[in-house]
């Protein structure tokens, strides 16, 4: 299975898989956005016997199986950048130009750090544990990319 | 009554490269399928034969949905009963082996396939296994998701920069003695260290190479094993587990699903201790950091003491991915059922210049998802 094979007269054809589609966002995840979207507020959704505020948002508690669907807690728009990578590396999902930092984003009230990306700061400064804020954007997407970015306080 | 056994009664693996444009995944498939066929003589008789056929392969990375519809005629399967694992391929192993058990049948061929060279970047379809509103939208793939999980466990576990040379270029020097692998070129540590960043801490070094390649076994009950071999390597346990899926919610460094799969399948291997029972493992280490933190995970040295295994030659001790491993070239989704294969090859004693003498046990592991969200784990017996 190592031989080498002929290769004249082959080619390839080349795809492109693009398939226009929906996501419902779900109604708790209707809300979340909308808050986002609307008032400039992240929502979080607090599971009481574990103590434990999750974002984003679910229905159930997935240590305990408490239905936590109504237990909303407003988180801050800050918070601690708890981890971080240097994206260096150029591809067509990605929302930035890199190189960009991604970063894990413990929001003031919530315990599950936030993926977003972090700017206003120079990759090589970033460090775990600095404090950011919130940037809001100006134009609607009806995704997590309603926050913009971080940025440091 | 007895638990029965199943055998890997034969294994063939298709060399793996990084871009075999030439090839069509059904070619690879076909040459996987007749060098079975060569090694164990079965056929596809309706009394006798396979008539199940478990196949592994990814939609996105094939471009077409229901992907092993597009490639039943050359696992045999047309006519017959076939099943997709849509996880990576070692859990295919789990699935014939339960197929067996349950007296479905006592033949299961398990054959899977993946050209990640077909797609423009693999991450972008990695991408897509993402939610699209909080995970999608902010760009997360394998790698940075990678790359979050690398930089928490470097911290916690002390893992130096040198170290993770050190485990690239083991995994070359390895390879270069097997001749299924990808990355069969030595490296110098320096070359490792001074490879570019690619989403920090994870260099372009420390990152699997794009490969394509196909890789299948046969598997049969106890009673027929010694019609296909006389080498028979028996499943002692399989068991796997599911992590949640928002990378928030996980301790990216706990290892909480590895650990859990582990338990599962060492218990029902009867292994007390996996630290005095095992002498082969393979791992699934997409990305060099991922070696250490997975044996952490199989329980072989404790919490956050990955990077003092290394220095204490944990590696040799336990004969760890002498395949060269995921890091020398294996498609993603059935980089697990290529650890199976190369496990079960060196307990047969057929594994060639990478054989080592005195095995009787090992451990095969496999990953799906971001930063390790699922695990799978294989105990093979001789």
């Amino acid at each position: 299975m190592t031989m080498q094979e002929d290769h004249k007269d082959c080619f390839v054809l080349e795809g492109k898989m693009a398939l226009p589609n929906q996501n419902f966002a779900g109604r708790l995840g209707s809300r979340f956005l909308i808050a986002i979207r609307d008032r400039k507020k992240i929502m979080g959704l607090k599971c009481n016997p574990c103590g434990k505020t999750f974002v984003p948002p679910r229905e159930y508690c997935e240590k305990c199986w408490t239905k936590i669907a109504d237990n909303w807690v407003e988180l801050g728009t800050e918070g601690e950048l708890v981890n971080f990578t240097v994206v260096r590396y150029g591809d067509r999902h990605l929302p930035k130009k890199p190189p960009y930092i991604l970063g894990q984003i413990r929001l003031d009230g919530a315990d599950t750090p936030l993926v977003h990306i972090v700017e206003g700061i120079d990759p090589r400064d970033v460090e775990s544990g600095i404090r950011v804020k919130a940037v809001f954007a100006e134009k609607t997407t009806n995704t997590i990319m309603d926050i913009d970015h971080f940025e440091p306080v | 009554m007895a638990t029965k056994r199943v055998a890997i009664c034969a294994v063939a693996q298709h060399k793996n490269d990084s871009d075999l444009w030439h090839k069509r995944f059904q070619g690879m498939l076909l040459d996987v399928l007749e060098e079975l066929q060569a090694q164990a003589g079965f056929t596809f008789d309706e009394e006798t034969g396979v008539n199940t056929i478990v196949s592994c392969s990814d939609d996105f990375f094939d471009a077409r949905t229901i992907s092993n519809n597009g490639v039943t005629d050359v696992l045999g399967a047309q006519y017959r009963g076939e099943e997709k694992m849509a996880q990576e391929g070692l859990n295919a192993v789990g699935y014939a082996q339960a197929v067996i058990l349950s007296g479905y049948a006592d033949l299961v061929l398990v054959m899977g396939h993946c050209k990640e060279s077909q797609s423009e970047s693999r991450r972008m379809i990695s991408n897509m296994g993402f939610d699209p509103f909080y995970g999608r939208a902010v760009g997360l793939d394998n790698l940075n998701a990678a790359a979050l999980q690398a930089r928490a466990y470097m911290k916690k576990a002390g893992l130096t920069e040198e170290q993770l040379a050190g485990i690239v270029v083991r995994a070359r020097q390895l390879a270069a003695r097997n001749p299924y692998a990808n990355a069969r070129e030595i490296v110098e540590a320096g070359k490792v260290v001074a490879s570019p960043q690619l989403c920090d801490p994870i260099r372009q070094l420390h990152a699997y190479p794009v490969s394509d390649g196909a890789v299948g076994m046969l598997l049969a009950s106890e009673e027929r094993a010694a019609e296909f071999t006389d080498k028979p390597v028996w499943i002692a346990g399989f068991a796997n587990c599911m992590d949640s899926y928002f990378l928030g919610d996980r301790d990216l460094t706990a290892n909480f699903a590895l650990k859990q799969a582990a338990g599962r399948a060492y218990r029902k291997a009867g292994i007390a201790d996996p630290r005095k029972e095992l002498d082969l493992v393979e791992v699934m280490d997409a990305y060099a950091y991922q070696q250490p933190l997975w044996l952490e995970g199989l329980g072989l040295c404790g919490d956050g003491e990955g990077a003092r295994f290394l220095d204490q030659g944990g590696q040799e001790k336990y004969r760890v991915n002498l395949s060269g491993g995921m890091l020398a070239g294996n498609p993603v989704i059935i980089a697990g059922l290529y650890r199976a294969a190369e496990a079960a090859l060196q307990l047969k004693g057929e594994a060639g210049e990478r054989q080592v003498p005195d095995l009787h046990r090992a451990v095969a592991h496999s990953t799906t998802g971001a930063a390790g969200q699922f695990h799978s784990v294989l105990i093979l017996e001789r």
